[in-house]
């Protein structure tokens, strides 16, 4: 091998996503992020909250949907396993009390088992199948809430479940919450970022563009599906204790099909397989209609409008991933 | 290493294959010892094809024996296949479009890393290095099949013949022992051909391959091949050098003989309008 030159070595950084001064970048992005709270008020910062725990709930699923290219119509089950792992374990209801910190990962480990539990029977599916049957899979932990009486308490909901404390401070204002989910939020674009630019990556890409081809290139696809799966849902069991924890109290209705349904247009409209473009899609989709709040009755009329004029300008979304975006245009 | 010499690399064993009830392999059996380049040459359907999905891993076959280093692999997932040591392209290119020229090669070195979900995210040492010579071998093999201007480009913008030898870097990534090549220069001009050509002969002198190709160019295989295997419906009709095979009578009765057969049956349809005219059939 011949010696590589400098601008060959600034392209492999570049490659590995390290280019720049990321600490710059980093604060430059942090800073306003951290100011928000005192400039907007407590109304905007529940709102923007709000937005972060889709933010999450949108990184995880654009792992299994956009990395991967596994369409799951039933991502909501994993926010309420998380959800109620939690609920269950930290509150009330059975008298236990386990810290929040503690159940993060307890509950995450528990999504993740319930994605190789739904990826398992699917393993050989694709397509409208594949969304089919993950559908369905929602429906049932949805159901089975509802109706499991004595150990989620059906329909009444989990109530006064525990917030989370850090030594003597108690987590209260949507402030606090506020921080949290920022927290949370980069953590999971941190996480996704780097898998995406990885060899784990790479394989989803592959499968993703053609899983046969993939196969008999080197790649376990049953296990990567899995992974992908697994994965996905761990970002949604973190988002599930954080939606628990921050409401204090939660409903099996809290769990519907509108949250799947939401979470796969926010990945869309910010453009599949983008990270920045999830964090965009969330933003538009669950803040816009609040900003639309003025309008009445008329909100949601003007909001499904602009979906509908947004996608017909921009079909591959707001900012799509490269490599999607070449897919898509050759289709 | 000194065993693996008195092994073929490959063999295969009376190898049947049913796709319901058609018979695409019927008792097949070819020997395959190192450093060869073999060509596998027959009319379309005979299941040349067929063959290299079973050996592949893509298709489990009905009856019979895969043995690759003296080790059975039949019924292996494929990517347990690539990982022994055998690596293929395809007829129909199967590149992954989206992605970079790259990253193309980079899927196909995967099987030789390790990195995992916590290498991925914690981004360690040892996954840093890997990722550095996986990058630094991928980059290799693209300037080896001559596409380091294309590095960053999306494979599906590339033209043919540059798909085509993204295709063979992309196998090539993966190390393998054994190199499936199907229909390497179809639908290549006369330039491209020779160049794929002179990179397959490349390859096998110092990379040190054995290379067992498809071909329907017959130039391209009698030039090119050290043996040559023919099949016809299914079934090994004939092994050997080139020139033997090329003078073998039930090859050019399945093969060049189909086609005599072609141009007088042609012949005669040009003769019908005189004939037939105003007498019905």
């Amino acid at each position: 091998m011949h010696v590589t030159s400098d601008a060959e070595n600034r392209n492999i950084f570049r490659r590995l996503g390290s280019s720049g001064p990321p600490w710059l970048r980093l604060t430059l992005l942090l800073v306003p992020l951290s100011l928000l709270p005192l400039i907007v008020g407590n109304y905007w910062t529940h709102v923007l909250a709000h937005v972060g725990i889709y933010i999450i709930l949108g990184i995880g699923l654009n792992v299994t949907v956009g990395f991967a290219g596994l369409l799951d119509l039933g991502y909501v089950a994993f926010f309420a396993i998380g959800a109620y792992t939690y609920g269950l374990l930290a509150s009330p209801q059975f008298g236990y009390h386990v810290p929040f910190w503690l159940m993060i990962p307890v509950c995450a480990l528990v999504a993740s088992m319930g994605g190789v539990l739904l990826g398992i029977p699917v393993l050989r599916m694709r397509g409208d199948y594949l969304a089919i049957v993950t559908l369905g899979f929602g429906q049932i932990v949805r159901i089975l809430l509802n109706n499991l009486d004595g150990l989620t308490n059906g329909p009444k909901g989990l109530l006064r479940i525990d917030p989370p404390s850090l030594g003597n401070f108690q987590f209260s204002t949507p402030t606090h919450y506020y921080y949290l989910i920022l927290a949370g939020c980069i953590l999971a674009a941190f996480t996704a970022s780097r898998l995406n630019q990885s060899r784990v990556g790479r394989a989803w890409a592959a499968m993703r563009e053609d899983q046969d081809a993939a196969a008999l290139m080197g790649i376990n696809v049953l296990k990567y599906k899995l992974m992908a799966f697994a994965i996905g849902a761990c970002f949604a069991g973190i988002g599930g204790v954080i939606f628990a924890a921050r409401q204090g109290s939660i409903f099996p209705d809290d769990f519907s099909l509108m949250v799947s349904i939401n979470v796969l247009c926010l990945i869309i409209i910010g453009g599949m397989g983008s990270i920045p473009g999830v964090i965009l899609g969330a933003v538009v989709l669950i803040g816009i209609p609040e900003v639309l709040r003025g309008l009445a009755l008329y909100r949601m009329l003007a909001f499904g409008a602009l979906l509908v004029i947004m996608m017909i300008f921009r079909p591959s979304g707001f900012l799509p991933a490269a490599r999607l975006k070449v897919e898509m245009k050759r289709k | 290493m000194s065993r693996l010499q008195h092994h073929a690399l490959l063999e295969i064993q009376g190898l049947s294959h049913f796709f319901g009830g058609l018979q695409a392999i019927d008792g097949v059996d070819i020997s395959l010892s190192e450093g060869l380049i073999a060509g596998l040459i027959g009319p379309n359907g005979a299941g040349k094809t067929t063959l290299f999905n079973i050996i592949s891993g893509a298709y489990n076959p009905t009856h019979g024996k895969l043995l690759f280093c003296g080790r059975n692999i039949t019924g292996r997932p494929s990517h347990r296949i690539v990982q022994l040591g055998i690596a293929r392209t395809f007829q129909n290119i199967r590149l992954f479009p989206g992605m970079t020229a790259l990253e193309n090669v980079l899927v196909g070195r995967h099987t030789r890393m390790r990195a995992g979900v916590w290498g991925a995210v914690i981004r360690n040492s040892g996954t840093r290095r890997e990722e550095h010579a996986a990058l630094a071998k991928s980059e290799e093999m693209l300037e080896y099949v001559g596409l380091k201007h294309r590095t960053d480009e999306p494979a599906g913008n590339l033209s043919y013949g540059d798909q085509r030898r993204l295709e063979l870097g992309r196998a090539l990534a993966s190390e393998p022992k054994l190199l499936l090549l199907d229909e390497p220069t179809a639908g290549m001009n006369p330039r491209e051909t020779a160049m794929m050509t002179g990179l397959i002969r490349k390859i096998r002198e110092e990379l040190n391959l054995t290379i067992l190709l498809i071909e329907h160019d017959m130039r391209v295989i009698m030039g090119i091949s050290d043996r040559v295997t023919v099949l016809d419906h299914g079934s090994k009709i004939a092994e050997g050098t080139p020139e033997a095979v090329q003078k073998n009578p039930a090859v050019i009765e399945a093969y060049l003989g189909k086609q005599a057969g072609a141009l007088r049956l042609k012949r005669r349809l040009r003769e019908l309008p005189g004939e037939t005219d105003g007498a019905p059939a």
